[in-house]
């Protein structure tokens, strides 16, 4: 149970840079396995600038990300090799892009972007890796007759589950998400959170996850961090931050949602 | 008998930012006590902050000042100082609330809703449904509805999914907003049942119950919030 209680991910100061203007500034959290932390703030806060250099797409100007491996301890994720980083992000990290073309290969079928993830890791047993990617088709809620159809051929709502699908085939820890929701209509989306939710939960993933959806960051996220203009500005628990904010900017997002 | 929960000198205060910064002042100096078998009856008129008080107690909202100590795991936790995680952790075992709002994912079947704080707590879904169905079918939900998600139900139904739901764990506390509010005779005589049972179990419980009835027959004190407002003693 200590390791429950230890830090997968630790950052501290994170700041971006785009010459003078602000990506992200001072960044710091912790994430532990199994929680969910929802980012929010509107188009331009810097949410997707924080997430893309938090997951080692882009290095920040300063600050540090330090991940607790699986076989080396904490390690400094912009001090690793190349070589381990890209290990890391292929089998420990899954990132879920809000158009799934943007984390699908389309011109492969379904079952090829599920094996292709175990192939990177090693798997060489063509039997175990079609077996693999059917189980997870099954888990996404995709049929199984789809497995050697090309992604193109699937409606916006199973292209994002197999996406999702393509990520955890590796059993990552960590999965970040940038609006893994946001393409999708009402009903199709009640059907993802309700996957997304279970996954979590069964898997003890922990997740962070960049919404400009409230109502997304309340179901699905244990703790809230609110950006404006690159800073965090709050942060906490989910239902306090929504229910009683204290920064004038988190008010006034909380007081512009359309009640039905 | 054990003390379960204790607030001491709590204030509360809104501030207002995108209405010219004004600031409410709610309460002041608030010292409550719950102890295990108690059943508090929190009362004041409508627009007191009966509700208001009772999500300080579950850390929704925030104190401005004090402290409310929770007894959680055999040690004392301030939940207006405690990491997210351990509020988490709290609600998780320790302080169920029973608000008068269900908000669940849609489609997610009223089953697995109501089972879901016991699987959370490590019971095995089997367990957790079979309670989950005796819960049900106590507080009269048809099992034609159990595979639909509550969304789509009455507003009492929903209260009763509600009810079941945070009557499903054995919390040694218990928060209960108006759980009797929009149900009929029957239904309000089986929720003052089960809050014998949590009661006889030992649990501390505050609630907040709009009708006299049902605070005479479970209640076993009554805690005026009206009396700690800002301003009252002036």
């Amino acid at each position: 149970m200590t390791q429950m209680n230890e830090p997968l991910l630790r950052v501290e100061d994170l700041t971006m840079m785009y010459g003078d203007r602000v990506g992200c500034k001072d960044v710091s959290f912790e994430l532990r396995p199994g929680e969910v932390l929802g980012i929010v703030g509107e188009s331009g806060s810097g949410k997707s600038t924080l997430l893309r250099s938090i997951s080692a797409q882009q290095e920040p100007t300063k600050g540090k990300v330090e991940y607790q491996t699986r076989i080396d301890g904490v390690r400094d994720v912009y001090q690793m090799s190349e070589a381990q980083r890209r290990l890391l992000m292929r089998t420990d990290w899954a990132f879920v892009h809000q158009n799934p073309r943007d984390g699908l290969r389309m011109n492969v079928s379904a079952g090829a972007n599920i094996g292709e993830r175990l192939m990177a890791i090693g798997d060489r047993h063509y039997g175990n890796i079609r077996s693999n990617a059917n189980s997870w088709l099954g888990k996404v809620e995709i049929a199984s007759e789809r497995l050697d159809d090309l992604p193109s051929t699937f409606s916006g709502g199973m292209q994002q589950r197999l996406q999702i699908a393509r990520n955890l085939v590796t059993s990552p820890r960590l999965v970040f998400m940038d609006e893994p929701t946001g393409g999708l209509d009402v009903s199709v989306q009640a059907r993802l959170l309700d996957l997304l939710r279970g996954l979590v939960h069964d898997l003890n993933l922990a997740v962070i996850i960049v919404t400009h959806d409230l109502a997304v960051a309340r179901l699905l996220s244990h703790r809230l961090m609110v950006m404006q203009q690159g800073k965090v500005i709050e942060h906490g628990l989910t239902d306090q931050v929504l229910d009683d904010p204290q920064h004038p900017y988190t008010q006034l997002l909380v007081s512009s949602i359309l009640q039905n | 008998m054990s003390e379960m929960l204790h607030a001491q000198n709590v204030a509360k205060s809104f501030t207002l930012h995108t209405q010219g910064s004004v600031t409410i002042p709610v309460f002041e100096g608030i010292e409550f006590m719950l102890s295990a078998g108690d059943c508090i009856a929190l009362t004041g008129e409508s627009g007191s902050g009966k509700s208001t008080f009772m999500r300080m107690l579950y850390a929704n909202y925030t104190c401005s000042q004090g402290s409310i100590k929770v007894f959680h795991d055999d040690d004392w936790l301030d939940i207006t100082t405690a990491s997210p995680h351990s509020v988490l952790e709290i609600r998780k075992r320790t302080l169920g609330y029973v608000s008068q709002f269900l908000r669940v994912i849609p489609r997610v079947p009223t089953l697995d809703i109501v089972a879901e704080p016991l699987v959370a707590l490590g019971t095995d879904r089997e367990t957790a449904t079979e309670k989950a169905r005796d819960l049900l079918t106590r507080l009269r939900i048809p099992e034609r509805l159990w595979q639909l998600s509550p969304l789509t139900f009455s507003g009492g139904e929903q209260q009763r999914v509600n009810i079941a739901r945070g009557f499903i764990a054995d919390y040694p506390i218990m928060l209960l907003d108006e759980p009797t509010a929009s149900l009929d005779a029957q239904n309000r005589a089986t929720v003052l049942a089960l809050i014998e049972e949590a009661k006889s179990r030992g649990a501390a419980i505050a609630g907040i119950f709009h009708d006299h009835e049902t605070r005479d027959a479970v209640c076993t004190g009554s805690f005026d919030v009206t009396s700690f407002k800002v301003g009252a003693n002036d």
